[in-house]
This record gives structure tokens, C-alpha cells and sequence, in this order.
């Protein structure tokens, strides 16, 4: 698993790489939410193109940074899941707190 | 009539996870051709075996079993641990429903798989474990 920031403009882009599961939930976490501590954005888009996988760990992952930046207003976006993922996501209903955009 | 069975034994540790699911993907991959039914067993074992990773053994390690096999129609896949089992497998099933809320889970794990095999069968005894069955139809 590989995170990757990058703030443009105040908007935190962070691309996931690999496989997000049990084992690399508490690597994503820590590193998700220091950054949000260093960081000043307004929004935050999670691009899936290069997460390969992903299973309802990640979905207990994605609402637990929503509840943390829920405090801030934070708006949270996703963009590119594959059509697995997407099957979670949909699942989930998680596109009601944080939509996936194009 | 299965035509192929494997069967495989590992530590219930979370980074056994990649290797399980893939090793059951790897598998099937022998007579089930399309890529979406092969993502889609990859991802209900992954949640069968996370739910035996964080709730069988407590905080203690042991072991979780997959039996797989392919037959002409279906895959049929065990996970097994030998666990403390589930005290109340319906409730279990309920989409959000998870008896360690305080960890960020997102109690989808029954959910995912129903939704992601044609049959989900679930049995579990207090204090000798579970075994969750997952069935996909093949479509050749």
C-alpha cells in the first residue's frame, strides 16, 4: 500500500496505491491523518485509479476520516474506483457523505 | 462431483489476507474465466478471512482453514476457524451491525459477500468456531 498527497490550491488529492485490507488499514489511517493535521485544504479527493483492491475494511478506513474532518467541513470526494470497488462503495452508501466525482 | 479441491491452512494474521485471497483467485482462475467473477470471489474470501482475523481467536493467533472447490457448475469455497464463534449470527449478518464499533469497522463484511457470491452459508458454535461457505455459479 502506497499513499500519496498532494495539495493543489487547497485541495488535498491523495492517490491510494495497492491493496487496502486489515493489514494496511492502520498504515492508511495514520498516514491520512497526519497529513490532515499538517495540512490546510478546503477539500479532499481520494483518487482509486492505482487501488487494486480494496474490502469493507477500507470502507470502516473512509468513514472514519469523514467523522474526523466532519469537525473541520471538510467536503470529501472519490474519484476513479474500479468496478469492484465501486460495487462496495454503492454497497455502502458511503457516495451520501463523501461523492464520487469525475 | 467436485473436478479439483484445495485446501489451505495459515496463521489468522492480518497479512496472511493478500496471500489467501489470491491464492483462492489464483485457483478458480482454472475454470472460471471472467475477471469480475474472479474480483468478486477475491473480495467475499477477503472478508470472510478479515471476520476470522479480528473476531475468532480474541487477541490470540490461530488458525484459519480454506477448502475450495471447483466443480462443473459452481465454485464452492470454506473458510473455517476454530474460534470462539458467533453468539448471534443474524444480527451478524445486519448490514452496519459490528461488535467492535470502536475499531472504525464497518460492519458490511456478511453484507459484501451475499452481495458479491450467489450463496452464503454461515454456522457457527461458541467456543468451536465458524464456517462460512460461499458458493459462485459458473457460467461457461
Amino acid at each position: 500500500m502506497n499513499v500519496e498527497c498532494k495539495n493543489i490550491n487547497n485541495v488535498l488529492h491523495i492517490y491510494l496505491q495497492g491493496e487496502l485490507d486489515e493489514y494496511t488499514a492502520k498504515f492508511t489511517r495514520e498516514i491520512l491523518d497526519s497529513t490532515f493535521l499538517k495540512e490546510k485544504f478546503n477539500e479532499v479527493i481520494f483518487d482509486f485509479e492505482n487501488l487494486e483492491f480494496m474490502d469493507s475494511t477500507g470502507i470502516g478506513v473512509l468513514i472514519g476520516r469523514y467523522k474526523n474532518l466532519k469537525s473541520r467541513s471538510k467536503g470529501i470526494y472519490i474519484m476513479n474506483p474500479n468496478p469492484t470497488i465501486e460495487k462496495i462503495m454503492k454497497m455502502s452508501g458511503i457516495y451520501e457523505i463523501m461523492p464520487k466525482i469525475s | 462431483m467436485y473436478i479439483n479441491e484445495m485446501n489451505l491452512t495459515f496463521d489468522s494474521l492480518s497479512e496472511n489476507e493478500s496471500f489467501a485471497r489470491l491464492a483462492v483467485a489464483s485457483f478458480c482462475s482454472n475454470v472460471v474465466k471472467d475477471i469480475e467473477s474472479i474480483s468478486d470471489i477475491k473480495t467475499a474470501v477477503s472478508e470472510a478471512v478479515t471476520n476470522a482475523v479480528v473476531h475468532a481467536y480474541d487477541k490470540k493467533i490461530g488458525k484459519i482453514t480454506i477448502n475450495c472447490f471447483l466443480k462443473e457448475d459452481e465454485v464452492k469455497i470454506e473458510i473455517i476457524d476454530n474460534g470462539i464463534g458467533i453468539e448471534d449470527i443474524d444480527r451478524a449478518k445486519e448490514p452496519f451491525y459490528t461488535s467492535k464499533p470502536d475499531m472504525e469497522r464497518s460492519g458490511m463484511g456478511f453484507t459484501v459477500m451475499e452481495g458479491f457470491v450467489d450463496k452464503m452459508i454461515v454456522e457457527s458454535y461458541k467456543d468451536k468456531g465458524t464456517r462460512v461457505t460461499l458458493i459462485k455459479n459458473i457460467s461457461r
